[in-house]
């Protein structure tokens, strides 16, 4: 095994990125950027990798010429935030119907306003239908760790479509963390070449983006979301693959001390290892509770979300940004609408938790829990819990 | 698990003196964390940073509420800030300062194990800046063996290239005079 570093989770991630030997890169660099792209830079500018730098003058710029890279079959990655994703929003429909699998790093943080350069998860809540595989990353490991899946599953001529990988801004982006390295054999070994399966070519000319007359875009919908739909598996195969090549083993949902549990939460992002801390202080106590969190976001892994519930009675829901007016904030409308008709029907109870940067402490997840046990006894409601907000 | 708070003013190096000491811990074969309290970068206004470490993987990523250590940069801090706030009782605060032990600890109110180095001076000696960072490092090793020094100066010279020798001395000088001064 590989000696871990002390090492900037941004770093690592942009090692991980030029590590799978990345074509073409394009960003805009300033904030709402994180190290990323910087670093990236350097590899460029140092003749360390050999691909095109594109620095550009917005986000809106930046994954449209990525779309440009991709489309002409360079294996091709960027990086973004918050309102910098915001931008971008237009193109990244396109991308994902022109099935140009671009990868792309999202540290993700709270939109404005008020201003707000912290971690929470609107920004990747406002994208959740654009039509690209999206999955989470929890600390530095898994954010290296797994740009080399994104690439893998990305490029599966079974998937073609872009993805995205989440990680949260500044509680994992700005960390430094032990993190261990693969060596560039196995990144090579796990990794192929990109083969396109089409590619614009003056040698060969063909045409990507044409009009969608309502004679053909229904069709060419229906595709894109059965492709997206499918790519589940090819996502669970580059994980099987990943345990291989890296020796971690991660999944499309998660458990942590579930098994027996009377009570779960279920939350995505970095906050699951807060919660983990919180999990092993109240077990120590005899008190049965757990995790179950679902790493893949998109597509949902609705079969095995289900299955990992088991029969416990209580989940506890945390979300992490706000859909404004609805009924549900969106990880809890997603888990109500995944059980409705599922043949199981736990009691849920909805949190929001860590908005805007505010802090949540171990604490807080023991008083979570302590709370969804309460729930388990007297089978009472909970009202959706704002958790630590000021009247 | 060992949580440290830095208090420093921006542009002083607390977040670098933060990162190294995680960086360190981890080449120690420790696991560990550092991270500044994030928000926008004024040079000169009071700032934190934040570090873990830990035999355990760390799962946790809130700020440090409780430190055993809190290491004070700038003297100055200590009437606008509390820098002992939450200091547990039997921890350790490392503060740069040239003032005696007795006048530091009247002026902090902190009955606990204390480290006082004159770390504006020692870095003006030698990096002819009043850049503390590393000087604190030094006083921090020397009062709590928390890492190694040897793998601190690794992470010194793999920071600061070339301007390294000069904080290698500074970090040096600051474990060799800092007085330690046991608590109540």
């Amino acid at each position: 095994m590989a000696k871990r570093k002390g090492i900037e989770s941004s770093i690592a991630l942009a090692d991980s990125a030029a590590m799978c030997r990345i074509e073409a890169i394009s960003a805009y660099p300033i904030t709402p950027q994180t190290h990323i792209v910087e670093h990236l830079s350097e590899w460029v500018n140092d003749g360390e990798l050999e691909a095109e730098f594109l620095p550009v003058e917005s986000e809106h710029s930046a994954i449209s010429a990525a779309c440009g890279m991709s489309a002409v079959g360079a294996r091709t990655f960027t990086a973004t935030s918050s309102q910098g994703l915001a931008l971008m929003h237009e193109i990244l429909f396109l991308t994902a119907s022109l099935r140009l699998p671009i990868v792309m790093a999202v540290a993700n943080r709270a939109l404005a306003g008020p201003i707000s350069i912290w971690n929470d998860h609107s920004d990747i809540m406002a994208e959740r239908d654009i039509g690209w595989v999206q999955i989470f990353a929890e600390n530095g490991q898994e954010c290296f760790d797994l740009v080399p899946l994104c690439f893998k599953v990305a490029e599966d001529k079974r998937v073609h479509l872009p993805m995205i990988l989440n990680f949260d801004g500044f509680i994992v982006s700005h960390m430094i963390e032990p993190i261990e390295y693969w060596e560039q054999a196995q990144f090579d070994n796990y990794l192929p070449a990109y083969d396109p399966q089409i590619k614009l070519d003056i040698r060969n000319p063909s045409m990507m983006g044409a009009v969608g007359v309502p004679e053909i875009y229904y069709e060419v919908k229906m595709g894109q979301h059965q492709v997206l739909l499918d790519s589940k598996v090819v996502v669970k195969e580059a994980l099987e693959a990943l345990e291989k090549q890296c020796g971690r083993r991660y999944e499309v949902v998660e458990s942590y001390r579930a098994d027996d549990a009377d009570v779960v939460m279920v939350l995505l992002g970095s906050l699951v290892e807060t919660c983990m801390t919180a999990v092993d202080n109240l077990r120590a106590k005899g008190l049965k509770v757990g995790i179950v969190r679902p790493r893949l976001w998109r597509p949902f892994p609705t079969e095995e979300f289900i299955e990992s519930l088991g029969d416990i009675p209580v989940l506890g829901v945390c979300d992490r940004s706000y859909t404004f007016g609805g009924a549900h904030h969106p990880l809890a409308s997603e888990i109500k609408s995944v059980l409705y008709g599922s043949g199981k029907a736990p009691k849920i109870c909805e949190y929001m938790i860590g908005i805007g940067g505010r802090d949540i402490r171990v604490e807080e997840f023991e008083q979570m829990f302590m709370q969804l046990l309460e729930v388990k006894e007297n089978g009472k409601d909970l009202p959706i819990q704002y958790v630590g907000v000021r009247s | 698990m060992l949580e440290f708070r830095f208090h420093g003013r921006g542009g002083q190096g607390s977040v670098t003196s933060a990162e190294l000491l995680a960086i360190t811990a981890v080449s120690d074969d420790k696991f560990a964390q550092a991270f500044p309290s994030f928000g926008p970068e004024r040079r000169g206004a009071p700032v934190q940073a934040f570090a873990r470490i830990s035999d355990d993987r760390i799962r946790m990523r809130s700020k440090v509420y409780e430190p055993n250590v809190v290491l004070v940069l700038d003297y100055s801090l200590i009437s606008i800030v509390d820098v002992t706030q939450g200091l547990v009782p039997d921890g350790l605060l490392v503060i740069s300062s040239g003032l005696p032990v007795e006048k530091v600890r009247q002026d902090t109110g902190w009955k606990g194990r204390l480290a006082v180095v004159d770390g504006v001076n020692i870095a003006m000696k030698h990096i002819k800046r009043p850049i503390n960072n590393t000087v604190m490092l030094g006083a921090l090793i020397k009062a709590s063996g928390c890492v190694s020094f040897d793998h601190m100066r690794k992470a010194v010279e793999d920071r600061f290239g070339r301007i390294a020798p000069v904080n290698l001395a500074a970090m040096t000088e600051a474990f060799d005079t800092a007085t330690i001064s046991e608590g109540a």
